[in-house]
Protein backbone atom coordinates (compact mmCIF):
# COMPACT_ATOMS: atom_id res chain seq x y z
CA UNK A 1 0.00 0.00 0.00
CA UNK A 2 0.85 3.54 -1.40
CA UNK A 3 2.35 5.77 1.59
CA UNK A 4 0.09 7.93 2.91
CA UNK A 5 -0.43 11.77 2.17
CA UNK A 6 -2.27 14.39 2.73
CA UNK A 7 -2.18 18.30 1.66
CA UNK A 8 -0.63 21.03 3.62
CA UNK A 9 -4.07 22.89 3.59
CA UNK A 10 -7.01 22.02 1.96
CA UNK A 11 -7.99 22.77 -1.70
CA UNK A 12 -11.52 23.95 -3.08
CA UNK A 13 -12.83 23.85 -6.49
CA UNK A 14 -14.94 27.09 -7.03
CA UNK A 15 -15.15 27.54 -10.77
CA UNK A 16 -15.27 25.51 -14.09
CA UNK A 17 -15.45 26.17 -17.59
CA UNK A 18 -15.28 24.03 -21.12
CA UNK A 19 -15.81 24.72 -24.35
CA UNK A 20 -17.76 22.69 -26.97
CA UNK A 21 -15.80 19.28 -28.04
CA UNK A 22 -15.87 18.52 -31.88
CA UNK A 23 -13.83 19.33 -35.26
CA UNK A 24 -13.50 23.11 -35.54
CA UNK A 25 -11.97 24.77 -38.21
CA UNK A 26 -10.50 28.08 -37.76
CA UNK A 27 -9.95 27.53 -33.95
CA UNK A 28 -6.69 26.95 -32.08
CA UNK A 29 -5.75 26.36 -29.07
CA UNK A 30 -5.90 29.63 -27.59
CA UNK A 31 -9.30 30.50 -28.99
CA UNK A 32 -10.81 27.22 -26.98
CA UNK A 33 -9.11 27.73 -24.06
CA UNK A 34 -9.95 31.40 -24.14
CA UNK A 35 -13.85 29.65 -24.19
CA UNK A 36 -13.35 27.70 -21.60
CA UNK A 37 -11.73 30.11 -19.46
CA UNK A 38 -14.26 32.96 -20.01
CA UNK A 39 -16.97 30.01 -19.07
CA UNK A 40 -15.13 29.23 -16.13
CA UNK A 41 -15.11 32.83 -15.00
CA UNK A 42 -19.04 33.14 -15.07
CA UNK A 43 -19.01 29.99 -13.31
CA UNK A 44 -17.82 31.65 -10.16
CA UNK A 45 -20.70 32.68 -7.63
CA UNK A 46 -19.31 35.40 -5.79
CA UNK A 47 -17.75 38.82 -7.93
CA UNK A 48 -14.17 37.68 -8.51
CA UNK A 49 -11.65 39.93 -10.03
CA UNK A 50 -9.16 37.73 -12.65
CA UNK A 51 -6.19 40.14 -10.57
CA UNK A 52 -6.45 37.57 -8.25
CA UNK A 53 -5.04 34.52 -10.14
CA UNK A 54 -1.38 34.20 -9.05
CA UNK A 55 -0.64 31.13 -11.40
CA UNK A 56 -1.54 29.23 -14.59
CA UNK A 57 -0.79 25.29 -14.89
CA UNK A 58 -1.80 24.31 -18.52
CA UNK A 59 -2.32 20.15 -19.24
CA UNK A 60 -1.31 19.60 -23.09
CA UNK A 61 -0.57 16.54 -24.73
CA UNK A 62 1.27 17.76 -28.83
CA UNK A 63 0.41 21.54 -29.68
CA UNK A 64 4.06 21.20 -30.73
CA UNK A 65 3.15 18.39 -33.05
CA UNK A 66 -0.73 19.09 -33.52
CA UNK A 67 -0.66 22.78 -34.22
CA UNK A 68 3.27 23.49 -34.35
CA UNK A 69 3.09 25.51 -31.53
CA UNK A 70 5.47 24.61 -28.47
CA UNK A 71 5.77 26.74 -25.22
CA UNK A 72 1.73 27.03 -24.89
CA UNK A 73 1.12 27.78 -21.00
CA UNK A 74 2.93 31.53 -21.61
CA UNK A 75 0.84 31.88 -25.05
CA UNK A 76 -2.75 30.98 -23.55
CA UNK A 77 -1.41 33.27 -20.55
CA UNK A 78 -1.56 36.12 -22.71
CA UNK A 79 -4.62 35.79 -24.37
CA UNK A 80 -6.29 34.96 -21.36
CA UNK A 81 -4.73 38.08 -19.89
CA UNK A 82 -2.85 36.33 -17.14
CA UNK A 83 0.37 37.34 -17.88
CA UNK A 84 3.20 37.77 -16.83
CA UNK A 85 1.92 35.21 -14.07
CA UNK A 86 3.81 31.97 -13.94
CA UNK A 87 2.73 29.55 -16.78
CA UNK A 88 3.62 25.67 -16.94
CA UNK A 89 2.61 23.46 -19.64
CA UNK A 90 1.94 19.72 -17.91
CA UNK A 91 2.38 17.01 -20.17
CA UNK A 92 1.45 13.37 -19.40
CA UNK A 93 -0.02 11.81 -22.81
CA UNK A 94 -3.75 11.54 -21.79
CA UNK A 95 -3.75 12.48 -18.50
CA UNK A 96 -2.16 16.01 -19.10
CA UNK A 97 -5.03 18.10 -17.67
CA UNK A 98 -5.10 15.81 -14.91
CA UNK A 99 -1.87 16.15 -14.34
CA UNK A 100 -2.00 20.13 -14.57
CA UNK A 101 -4.83 19.74 -11.83
CA UNK A 102 -2.48 17.93 -9.58
CA UNK A 103 -0.10 20.36 -9.57
CA UNK A 104 -2.30 23.19 -9.63
CA UNK A 105 -3.80 21.68 -6.35
CA UNK A 106 0.02 20.83 -5.17
CA UNK A 107 1.03 24.51 -5.86
CA UNK A 108 -2.57 25.75 -3.52
CA UNK A 109 -1.56 23.42 -0.84
CA UNK A 110 1.80 24.75 -0.30
CA UNK A 111 0.82 27.50 0.91
CA UNK A 112 2.75 29.18 -2.77
CA UNK A 113 -0.53 30.49 -4.09
CA UNK A 114 -3.96 30.94 -2.86
CA UNK A 115 -5.86 31.05 -6.57
CA UNK A 116 -5.01 29.38 -9.63
CA UNK A 117 -6.56 28.84 -13.13
CA UNK A 118 -5.68 25.23 -14.23
CA UNK A 119 -6.66 24.54 -17.93
CA UNK A 120 -6.38 21.86 -20.39
CA UNK A 121 -6.60 21.61 -23.90
CA UNK A 122 -6.02 20.19 -27.14
CA UNK A 123 -6.66 20.91 -31.26
CA UNK A 124 -5.96 17.67 -32.78
CA UNK A 125 -8.01 17.86 -35.98
CA UNK A 126 -5.90 19.79 -38.12
CA UNK A 127 -3.43 17.22 -39.18
CA UNK A 128 -4.75 14.02 -41.32
CA UNK A 129 -5.72 10.60 -39.90
CA UNK A 130 -2.22 9.33 -40.07
CA UNK A 131 -0.86 12.18 -38.34
CA UNK A 132 -3.03 12.28 -35.73
CA UNK A 133 -1.79 8.40 -35.50
CA UNK A 134 1.85 9.35 -35.58
CA UNK A 135 1.55 12.05 -32.66
CA UNK A 136 -0.74 9.99 -30.71
CA UNK A 137 1.92 7.27 -30.74
CA UNK A 138 4.78 9.44 -29.86
CA UNK A 139 2.46 8.63 -25.67
CA UNK A 140 4.05 5.21 -26.47
CA UNK A 141 7.56 3.83 -26.12
CA UNK A 142 9.02 4.87 -29.89
CA UNK A 143 12.27 3.23 -29.63
CA UNK A 144 10.52 -0.40 -28.99
CA UNK A 145 6.79 -0.48 -29.10
CA UNK A 146 5.86 1.89 -32.42
CA UNK A 147 8.36 0.41 -34.91
CA UNK A 148 7.23 -2.72 -33.85
CA UNK A 149 3.52 -1.92 -35.59
CA UNK A 150 1.89 -0.57 -32.50
CA UNK A 151 -0.51 2.41 -32.77
CA UNK A 152 -2.16 3.96 -29.40
CA UNK A 153 -5.60 2.37 -30.09
CA UNK A 154 -3.31 -1.07 -30.70
CA UNK A 155 -2.08 -0.76 -26.85
CA UNK A 156 -5.43 -1.06 -25.65
CA UNK A 157 -6.42 -3.05 -28.42
CA UNK A 158 -4.02 -5.53 -27.15
CA UNK A 159 -5.43 -5.13 -23.69
CA UNK A 160 -8.51 -6.02 -24.65
CA UNK A 161 -7.59 -9.03 -26.53
CA UNK A 162 -5.89 -9.92 -22.81
CA UNK A 163 -8.82 -9.34 -21.38
CA UNK A 164 -10.91 -11.40 -23.31
CA UNK A 165 -8.59 -14.17 -23.30
CA UNK A 166 -8.34 -14.41 -19.41
CA UNK A 167 -12.22 -13.57 -19.08
CA UNK A 168 -14.19 -14.88 -21.79
CA UNK A 169 -15.64 -11.11 -22.75
CA UNK A 170 -16.17 -10.52 -26.52
CA UNK A 171 -15.98 -7.30 -28.82
CA UNK A 172 -19.67 -7.25 -28.14
CA UNK A 173 -19.04 -6.53 -24.89
CA UNK A 174 -16.89 -3.79 -25.67
CA UNK A 175 -19.96 -2.42 -27.95
CA UNK A 176 -22.06 -2.61 -25.03
CA UNK A 177 -19.99 -0.01 -23.11
CA UNK A 178 -20.19 2.18 -25.88
CA UNK A 179 -23.73 2.07 -26.70
CA UNK A 180 -24.09 3.25 -22.94
CA UNK A 181 -21.29 6.10 -23.75
CA UNK A 182 -23.06 6.74 -26.46
CA UNK A 183 -26.12 7.30 -24.35
CA UNK A 184 -24.37 9.65 -21.60
CA UNK A 185 -22.94 11.41 -24.67
CA UNK A 186 -26.19 12.10 -25.92
CA UNK A 187 -27.04 14.01 -22.57
CA UNK A 188 -24.27 16.44 -22.93
CA UNK A 189 -25.01 19.22 -25.21
CA UNK A 190 -21.14 20.07 -25.13
CA UNK A 191 -20.03 16.51 -27.02
CA UNK A 192 -18.35 15.54 -30.30
CA UNK A 193 -20.76 13.32 -31.46
CA UNK A 194 -23.58 13.93 -28.65
CA UNK A 195 -25.77 11.02 -30.05
CA UNK A 196 -27.25 7.55 -29.62
CA UNK A 197 -25.63 4.87 -31.38
CA UNK A 198 -29.04 4.21 -32.19
CA UNK A 199 -29.77 7.81 -33.18
CA UNK A 200 -26.50 7.82 -35.32
CA UNK A 201 -28.04 4.29 -36.98
CA UNK A 202 -31.13 6.38 -37.80
CA UNK A 203 -29.42 9.61 -39.95
CA UNK A 204 -27.09 6.45 -41.49
CA UNK A 205 -30.58 5.24 -42.71
CA UNK A 206 -31.98 8.67 -43.92
CA UNK A 207 -29.13 9.38 -45.44
CA UNK A 208 -28.97 6.37 -47.53
CA UNK A 209 -32.54 6.77 -48.48
CA UNK A 210 -31.70 10.56 -49.51
CA UNK A 211 -29.04 9.81 -51.72
CA UNK A 212 -31.26 6.73 -52.87
CA UNK A 213 -29.21 4.55 -52.20
CA UNK A 214 -30.29 0.80 -51.00
CA UNK A 215 -31.17 1.23 -46.76
CA UNK A 216 -29.00 -0.76 -44.61
CA UNK A 217 -31.45 -3.36 -42.81
CA UNK A 218 -29.70 -3.41 -39.19
CA UNK A 219 -32.09 -5.22 -36.90
CA UNK A 220 -30.21 -3.50 -33.83
CA UNK A 221 -27.66 -1.55 -32.23
CA UNK A 222 -25.56 -4.37 -31.94
CA UNK A 223 -25.78 -5.44 -35.92
CA UNK A 224 -24.91 -1.46 -36.79
CA UNK A 225 -21.74 -2.04 -34.72
CA UNK A 226 -21.07 -5.18 -36.13
CA UNK A 227 -20.98 -3.96 -39.97
CA UNK A 228 -17.37 -3.19 -41.19
CA UNK A 229 -18.77 0.02 -43.22
CA UNK A 230 -21.11 1.46 -40.39
CA UNK A 231 -18.25 1.03 -37.79
CA UNK A 232 -14.74 -0.11 -39.13
CA UNK A 233 -12.40 -1.53 -37.47
CA UNK A 234 -9.07 0.62 -35.91
CA UNK A 235 -7.50 -1.87 -34.27
CA UNK A 236 -8.95 -4.93 -34.04
CA UNK A 237 -11.18 -5.72 -31.66
CA UNK A 238 -11.27 -2.08 -31.40
CA UNK A 239 -13.77 -0.45 -34.12
CA UNK A 240 -14.76 3.31 -34.51
CA UNK A 241 -17.19 3.77 -32.15
CA UNK A 242 -14.85 1.90 -29.52
CA UNK A 243 -12.32 5.21 -29.69
CA UNK A 244 -12.83 8.58 -28.73
CA UNK A 245 -13.12 10.50 -31.29
CA UNK A 246 -9.53 13.06 -32.30
CA UNK A 247 -11.40 16.64 -31.05
CA UNK A 248 -10.77 19.86 -30.30
CA UNK A 249 -12.22 21.07 -26.89
CA UNK A 250 -10.49 23.26 -23.41
CA UNK A 251 -11.61 22.98 -20.25
CA UNK A 252 -10.68 25.02 -17.08
CA UNK A 253 -10.72 24.87 -13.47
CA UNK A 254 -10.27 27.64 -10.36
CA UNK A 255 -8.80 26.60 -7.75
CA UNK A 256 -8.67 28.05 -4.21
CA UNK A 257 -7.25 27.19 -0.93
CA UNK A 258 -10.01 26.12 1.46
CA UNK A 259 -10.27 29.54 3.60
CA UNK A 260 -11.05 31.47 0.45
CA UNK A 261 -13.87 29.18 -1.03
CA UNK A 262 -16.76 30.56 0.34
CA UNK A 263 -15.87 33.62 -0.89
CA UNK A 264 -15.97 32.54 -4.16
CA UNK A 265 -18.91 29.94 -3.85
CA UNK A 266 -21.36 29.18 -2.27
CA UNK A 267 -20.51 25.57 -2.82
CA UNK A 268 -17.10 24.29 -3.14
CA UNK A 269 -15.51 20.99 -3.97
CA UNK A 270 -12.79 20.63 -1.97
CA UNK A 271 -10.39 18.22 -2.62
CA UNK A 272 -10.12 14.94 -0.45
CA UNK A 273 -7.87 13.03 -1.78
CA UNK A 274 -5.78 12.43 -5.17
CA UNK A 275 -3.05 9.84 -5.94
CA UNK A 276 -0.75 9.47 -8.94
CA UNK A 277 1.32 6.60 -10.73
CA UNK A 278 3.21 5.94 -13.90
CA UNK A 279 3.48 3.01 -16.00
CA UNK A 280 6.53 2.70 -18.61
CA UNK A 281 5.89 0.12 -22.05
CA UNK A 282 2.83 -2.06 -21.90
CA UNK A 283 5.28 -5.08 -22.39
CA UNK A 284 7.24 -3.91 -19.02
CA UNK A 285 4.10 -4.25 -17.00
CA UNK A 286 3.73 -7.48 -14.75
CA UNK A 287 0.55 -7.74 -16.61
CA UNK A 288 -1.70 -7.03 -19.69
CA UNK A 289 -5.10 -6.98 -18.59
CA UNK A 290 -5.15 -4.26 -15.70
CA UNK A 291 -3.49 -0.98 -15.71
CA UNK A 292 -1.44 -1.21 -12.20
CA UNK A 293 -0.23 2.84 -12.12
CA UNK A 294 -4.42 3.38 -12.02
CA UNK A 295 -4.36 0.71 -9.13
CA UNK A 296 -2.12 2.51 -7.11
CA UNK A 297 -3.19 6.11 -8.45
CA UNK A 298 -6.62 4.39 -6.64
CA UNK A 299 -4.96 3.54 -3.73
CA UNK A 300 -3.24 6.83 -3.01
CA UNK A 301 -6.73 8.99 -3.57
CA UNK A 302 -9.08 6.22 -1.62
CA UNK A 303 -6.32 6.34 1.44
CA UNK A 304 -5.79 10.20 1.44
CA UNK A 305 -9.45 10.68 1.59
CA UNK A 306 -10.35 8.16 3.98
CA UNK A 307 -12.71 6.33 1.67
CA UNK A 308 -13.08 3.06 -0.50
CA UNK A 309 -14.27 2.05 -3.40
CA UNK A 310 -17.77 1.03 -1.68
CA UNK A 311 -18.15 4.52 -0.55
CA UNK A 312 -18.25 6.17 -4.43
CA UNK A 313 -21.67 6.80 -6.08
CA UNK A 314 -20.57 8.09 -9.11
CA UNK A 315 -17.53 7.43 -10.75
CA UNK A 316 -16.17 9.39 -14.35
CA UNK A 317 -13.52 6.76 -15.39
CA UNK A 318 -11.24 7.20 -18.59
CA UNK A 319 -12.66 5.85 -21.40
CA UNK A 320 -10.44 6.86 -24.23
CA UNK A 321 -11.46 3.25 -25.61
CA UNK A 322 -14.58 0.64 -24.49
CA UNK A 323 -11.77 -1.45 -22.80
CA UNK A 324 -9.91 1.05 -20.83
CA UNK A 325 -13.83 1.37 -18.63
CA UNK A 326 -13.95 -2.02 -18.13
CA UNK A 327 -10.57 -1.63 -16.87
CA UNK A 328 -10.63 1.57 -15.06
CA UNK A 329 -13.64 -0.19 -13.03
CA UNK A 330 -11.60 -3.10 -11.96
CA UNK A 331 -8.45 -1.06 -10.65
CA UNK A 332 -10.41 1.34 -8.69
CA UNK A 333 -12.10 -1.24 -7.12
CA UNK A 334 -15.60 -1.25 -8.23
CA UNK A 335 -15.77 -4.58 -9.55
CA UNK A 336 -13.46 -7.96 -8.25
CA UNK A 337 -10.11 -8.34 -11.35
CA UNK A 338 -12.45 -10.11 -14.43
CA UNK A 339 -15.67 -9.02 -13.24
CA UNK A 340 -16.23 -5.53 -15.21
CA UNK A 341 -17.15 -7.56 -18.29
CA UNK A 342 -20.08 -9.39 -16.77
CA UNK A 343 -21.60 -6.18 -15.47
CA UNK A 344 -21.30 -4.18 -19.06
CA UNK A 345 -23.33 -7.22 -20.39
CA UNK A 346 -26.21 -6.46 -17.62
CA UNK A 347 -25.90 -3.09 -17.06
CA UNK A 348 -26.92 -1.06 -20.65
CA UNK A 349 -29.97 0.69 -18.37
CA UNK A 350 -29.16 0.68 -14.96
CA UNK A 351 -25.84 1.42 -14.43
CA UNK A 352 -24.17 2.03 -11.07
CA UNK A 353 -21.46 4.40 -11.48
CA UNK A 354 -22.13 5.53 -15.18
CA UNK A 355 -20.54 8.35 -16.05
CA UNK A 356 -21.48 11.80 -17.10
CA UNK A 357 -19.17 12.63 -19.98
CA UNK A 358 -17.27 10.12 -21.39
CA UNK A 359 -14.82 10.78 -23.93
CA UNK A 360 -16.44 8.28 -26.13
CA UNK A 361 -19.27 10.07 -26.57
CA UNK A 362 -17.81 13.52 -26.25
CA UNK A 363 -14.37 13.41 -26.92
CA UNK A 364 -10.89 12.39 -26.63
CA UNK A 365 -9.62 15.48 -24.96
CA UNK A 366 -7.11 13.98 -23.42
CA UNK A 367 -6.45 17.13 -21.22
CA UNK A 368 -10.35 18.63 -20.57
CA UNK A 369 -9.55 18.11 -16.60
CA UNK A 370 -12.93 19.24 -15.70
CA UNK A 371 -16.05 18.52 -17.16
CA UNK A 372 -19.57 19.01 -14.97
CA UNK A 373 -18.22 19.88 -11.70
CA UNK A 374 -20.37 21.77 -10.08
CA UNK A 375 -23.12 19.68 -12.22
CA UNK A 376 -25.51 23.01 -13.42
CA UNK A 377 -24.28 21.57 -16.84
CA UNK A 378 -24.19 18.24 -15.46
CA UNK A 379 -26.76 17.64 -13.45
CA UNK A 380 -29.20 16.18 -16.02
CA UNK A 381 -26.60 13.26 -17.03
CA UNK A 382 -25.78 12.91 -13.52
CA UNK A 383 -29.57 12.55 -12.39
CA UNK A 384 -29.31 9.59 -15.01
CA UNK A 385 -27.27 7.90 -13.61
CA UNK A 386 -28.23 8.09 -9.97
CA UNK A 387 -28.45 4.46 -8.74
CA UNK A 388 -31.84 3.91 -7.39
CA UNK A 389 -32.29 3.88 -3.58
CA UNK A 390 -29.27 5.35 -3.31
CA UNK A 391 -28.18 9.28 -2.78
CA UNK A 392 -28.20 11.37 -5.42
CA UNK A 393 -26.26 13.85 -6.84
CA UNK A 394 -28.54 16.62 -5.10
CA UNK A 395 -26.89 15.06 -1.94
CA UNK A 396 -23.44 14.07 -1.59
CA UNK A 397 -22.40 12.56 -4.56
CA UNK A 398 -18.66 10.80 -4.61
CA UNK A 399 -17.19 11.17 -7.55
CA UNK A 400 -14.34 9.67 -9.98
CA UNK A 401 -12.70 10.81 -12.59
CA UNK A 402 -10.19 8.92 -13.98
CA UNK A 403 -7.53 9.24 -16.65
CA UNK A 404 -5.42 6.19 -16.57
CA UNK A 405 -2.52 6.91 -18.95
CA UNK A 406 -0.17 4.18 -19.88
CA UNK A 407 2.47 6.94 -19.51
CA UNK A 408 0.89 7.72 -16.03
CA UNK A 409 -2.17 7.65 -14.50
CA UNK A 410 -3.26 10.38 -11.29
CA UNK A 411 -6.21 9.74 -9.32
CA UNK A 412 -7.48 13.03 -7.77
CA UNK A 413 -10.27 12.36 -5.14
CA UNK A 414 -12.29 15.10 -4.38
CA UNK A 415 -15.61 15.84 -3.16
CA UNK A 416 -18.72 17.41 -5.03
CA UNK A 417 -21.46 18.72 -2.66
CA UNK A 418 -24.22 20.51 -4.01
CA UNK A 419 -25.48 20.47 -0.77
CA UNK A 420 -23.20 20.97 1.78
CA UNK A 421 -25.23 20.66 4.95
CA UNK A 422 -25.99 17.12 4.17
CA UNK A 423 -22.20 15.77 3.89
CA UNK A 424 -20.94 13.71 6.60
CA UNK A 425 -17.97 12.09 5.13
CA UNK A 426 -15.59 11.26 7.72
CA UNK A 427 -12.72 13.29 6.12
CA UNK A 428 -11.13 16.56 7.13
CA UNK A 429 -12.77 17.74 3.86
CA UNK A 430 -16.70 17.76 3.83
CA UNK A 431 -16.66 16.58 0.19
CA UNK A 432 -15.43 14.14 -1.46
CA UNK A 433 -14.69 12.04 -4.46
CA UNK A 434 -12.71 12.02 -7.55
CA UNK A 435 -10.63 11.78 -10.12
CA UNK A 436 -8.22 10.01 -11.85
CA UNK A 437 -6.57 11.52 -14.04
CA UNK B 1 30.05 6.11 -16.16
CA UNK B 2 29.32 5.09 -19.52
CA UNK B 3 26.07 3.34 -20.44
CA UNK B 4 26.86 0.82 -22.91
CA UNK B 5 23.12 -0.65 -23.28
CA UNK B 6 21.68 1.60 -25.46
CA UNK B 7 18.41 2.18 -28.24
CA UNK B 8 21.47 2.38 -30.49
CA UNK B 9 22.95 -0.90 -29.45
CA UNK B 10 20.11 -2.72 -29.64
CA UNK B 11 19.26 -1.40 -33.23
CA UNK B 12 22.92 -2.61 -34.48
CA UNK B 13 22.26 -6.14 -32.82
CA UNK B 14 19.53 -5.96 -34.72
CA UNK B 15 20.23 -5.59 -37.89
CA UNK B 16 22.93 -8.01 -37.03
CA UNK B 17 19.62 -10.34 -37.00
CA UNK B 18 20.15 -10.91 -33.53
CA UNK B 19 18.30 -10.74 -30.47
CA UNK B 20 20.11 -9.33 -27.57
CA UNK B 21 19.25 -8.39 -23.63
CA UNK B 22 20.93 -8.04 -20.95
CA UNK B 23 21.05 -9.87 -17.91
CA UNK B 24 21.84 -8.31 -13.77
CA UNK B 25 25.09 -10.10 -12.65
CA UNK B 26 23.49 -10.54 -9.38
CA UNK B 27 19.91 -11.58 -9.59
CA UNK B 28 20.32 -13.57 -13.03
CA UNK B 29 17.07 -11.57 -14.20
CA UNK B 30 16.92 -11.02 -17.69
CA UNK B 31 15.92 -7.34 -19.57
CA UNK B 32 14.45 -6.70 -22.74
CA UNK B 33 15.24 -4.84 -24.26
CA UNK B 34 18.22 -4.09 -22.34
CA UNK B 35 18.17 -1.52 -19.58
CA UNK B 36 20.81 0.08 -18.21
CA UNK B 37 19.22 0.20 -14.40
CA UNK B 38 17.56 -2.99 -12.86
CA UNK B 39 14.08 -1.20 -11.93
CA UNK B 40 14.07 -3.50 -8.61
CA UNK B 41 17.41 -3.31 -7.66
CA UNK B 42 18.79 -0.41 -8.90
CA UNK B 43 22.08 -2.00 -9.97
CA UNK B 44 23.74 -0.75 -13.18
CA UNK B 45 25.83 -4.38 -12.74
CA UNK B 46 24.93 -5.53 -16.30
CA UNK B 47 26.08 -8.13 -18.80
CA UNK B 48 24.79 -8.76 -22.16
CA UNK B 49 22.53 -11.51 -23.03
CA UNK B 50 21.41 -12.94 -26.30
CA UNK B 51 18.24 -15.04 -25.86
CA UNK B 52 16.56 -18.06 -27.27
CA UNK B 53 14.04 -16.41 -29.19
CA UNK B 54 11.39 -18.78 -27.95
CA UNK B 55 8.19 -17.28 -26.40
CA UNK B 56 4.19 -17.33 -26.08
CA UNK B 57 2.28 -14.92 -27.43
CA UNK B 58 0.67 -12.44 -24.92
CA UNK B 59 -1.55 -10.00 -26.61
CA UNK B 60 -2.33 -9.21 -29.68
CA UNK B 61 -4.05 -6.76 -31.86
CA UNK B 62 -4.98 -6.29 -35.46
CA UNK B 63 -3.94 -2.77 -36.81
CA UNK B 64 -5.84 -0.80 -39.48
CA UNK B 65 -5.25 2.71 -39.10
CA UNK B 66 -1.77 2.51 -39.14
CA UNK B 67 1.44 5.36 -38.25
CA UNK B 68 3.12 6.50 -41.58
CA UNK B 69 6.23 4.28 -41.12
CA UNK B 70 3.81 1.71 -41.56
CA UNK B 71 1.82 2.75 -44.32
CA UNK B 72 5.62 3.29 -45.76
CA UNK B 73 5.91 -0.44 -45.00
CA UNK B 74 2.75 -1.28 -47.63
CA UNK B 75 0.34 -1.90 -44.77
CA UNK B 76 -3.36 -0.04 -44.50
CA UNK B 77 -6.97 -0.70 -44.41
CA UNK B 78 -6.76 -3.32 -46.98
CA UNK B 79 -3.94 -4.93 -45.95
CA UNK B 80 -3.76 -4.66 -41.71
CA UNK B 81 -1.31 -6.37 -40.02
CA UNK B 82 -0.67 -7.89 -36.75
CA UNK B 83 1.32 -6.85 -33.92
CA UNK B 84 1.26 -8.41 -30.53
CA UNK B 85 3.13 -8.78 -26.98
CA UNK B 86 5.53 -11.90 -26.72
CA UNK B 87 6.79 -13.47 -23.51
CA UNK B 88 10.12 -15.00 -23.82
CA UNK B 89 11.61 -18.06 -22.82
CA UNK B 90 13.77 -15.80 -20.57
CA UNK B 91 11.19 -14.06 -18.58
CA UNK B 92 10.95 -10.50 -20.31
CA UNK B 93 7.84 -10.08 -22.38
CA UNK B 94 8.81 -7.91 -25.36
CA UNK B 95 6.74 -5.75 -28.52
CA UNK B 96 6.84 -7.27 -31.90
CA UNK B 97 5.60 -8.18 -34.90
CA UNK B 98 3.69 -10.81 -35.23
CA UNK B 99 3.92 -12.46 -38.55
CA UNK B 100 2.44 -15.83 -39.76
CA UNK B 101 -0.96 -15.55 -38.84
CA UNK B 102 -4.23 -14.47 -40.66
CA UNK B 103 -4.85 -10.67 -39.90
CA UNK B 104 -8.25 -11.08 -42.05
CA UNK B 105 -9.34 -13.39 -39.59
CA UNK B 106 -8.31 -12.09 -36.12
CA UNK B 107 -10.31 -14.77 -33.82
CA UNK B 108 -7.96 -17.45 -35.56
CA UNK B 109 -4.88 -15.74 -33.59
CA UNK B 110 -4.78 -17.43 -30.62
CA UNK B 111 -2.95 -16.07 -26.86
CA UNK B 112 -0.86 -18.70 -25.83
CA UNK B 113 0.48 -19.88 -29.16
CA UNK B 114 4.19 -20.98 -28.85
CA UNK B 115 6.02 -17.99 -31.00
CA UNK B 116 9.77 -17.70 -32.52
CA UNK B 117 11.68 -14.97 -33.13
CA UNK B 118 12.86 -13.78 -36.68
CA UNK B 119 13.73 -10.23 -38.42
CA UNK B 120 12.16 -8.44 -41.02
CA UNK B 121 14.38 -6.12 -43.14
CA UNK B 122 12.86 -2.93 -44.53
CA UNK B 123 14.69 -0.38 -47.10
CA UNK B 124 17.84 -1.42 -49.18
CA UNK B 125 21.52 -0.22 -48.55
CA UNK B 126 22.59 2.03 -45.91
CA UNK B 127 18.98 2.42 -45.24
CA UNK B 128 18.49 -1.80 -44.46
CA UNK B 129 16.84 -1.53 -40.70
CA UNK B 130 16.11 -4.60 -39.43
CA UNK B 131 12.81 -4.67 -37.00
CA UNK B 132 11.98 -7.54 -34.85
CA UNK B 133 9.00 -10.34 -35.18
CA UNK B 134 7.58 -13.46 -34.18
CA UNK B 135 5.48 -16.61 -35.90
CA UNK B 136 3.71 -19.51 -34.72
CA UNK B 137 6.42 -22.23 -34.35
CA UNK B 138 5.03 -24.78 -37.21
Amino acid sequence: MAEQHKLARGVALVGAGMSKFGAFKGKSSRDLFVEAFNEMLASVDQPFDPNQIEALFVGNYSSDLFEGQGHLAPILASWTGLNPLPAVRVEDACASAGAAVYQGILAVASGMYDVVVVGGVEKMTDLPTEKVTDTLATAADTQFEIPAGFTFPGFYAAMATSYMHAYGATPETLMKVGIKNHNNGSLNEKAQFGAKISTLMEARKASAAKKGLPIPDWKDELEFLHDDKANPVIAWPLRLYDCSPVSDGAAVVLLVSEDLAKKFSDCPIYIAGMGQASDGALHDRKELNSIPSARLAGQKAYQMAGVGPEDIDFAEVHDCFTIAELLATEDLGFFERGTAWKAAEKRRDQPRWQQTHQLIGRAQIERAPCRCFRCRSGRRSLETVARPGRRTPDQTSPQIWSYPQRGGHRANLCGTHFREERLTWKTNSPMLPIALT
Amino acid sequence: MENEFTYAAHCAHLNEHKLLGNRDKATGEVFLPARPINPETHSSDMEWVELSGEGVLQAYTIVYIATTAMIEAGYDRKNPYCVGIVKTAEGPMISAFISGVDALHPESIKIGTPMRAHFIDRGEGEARKSFLAFEPVA
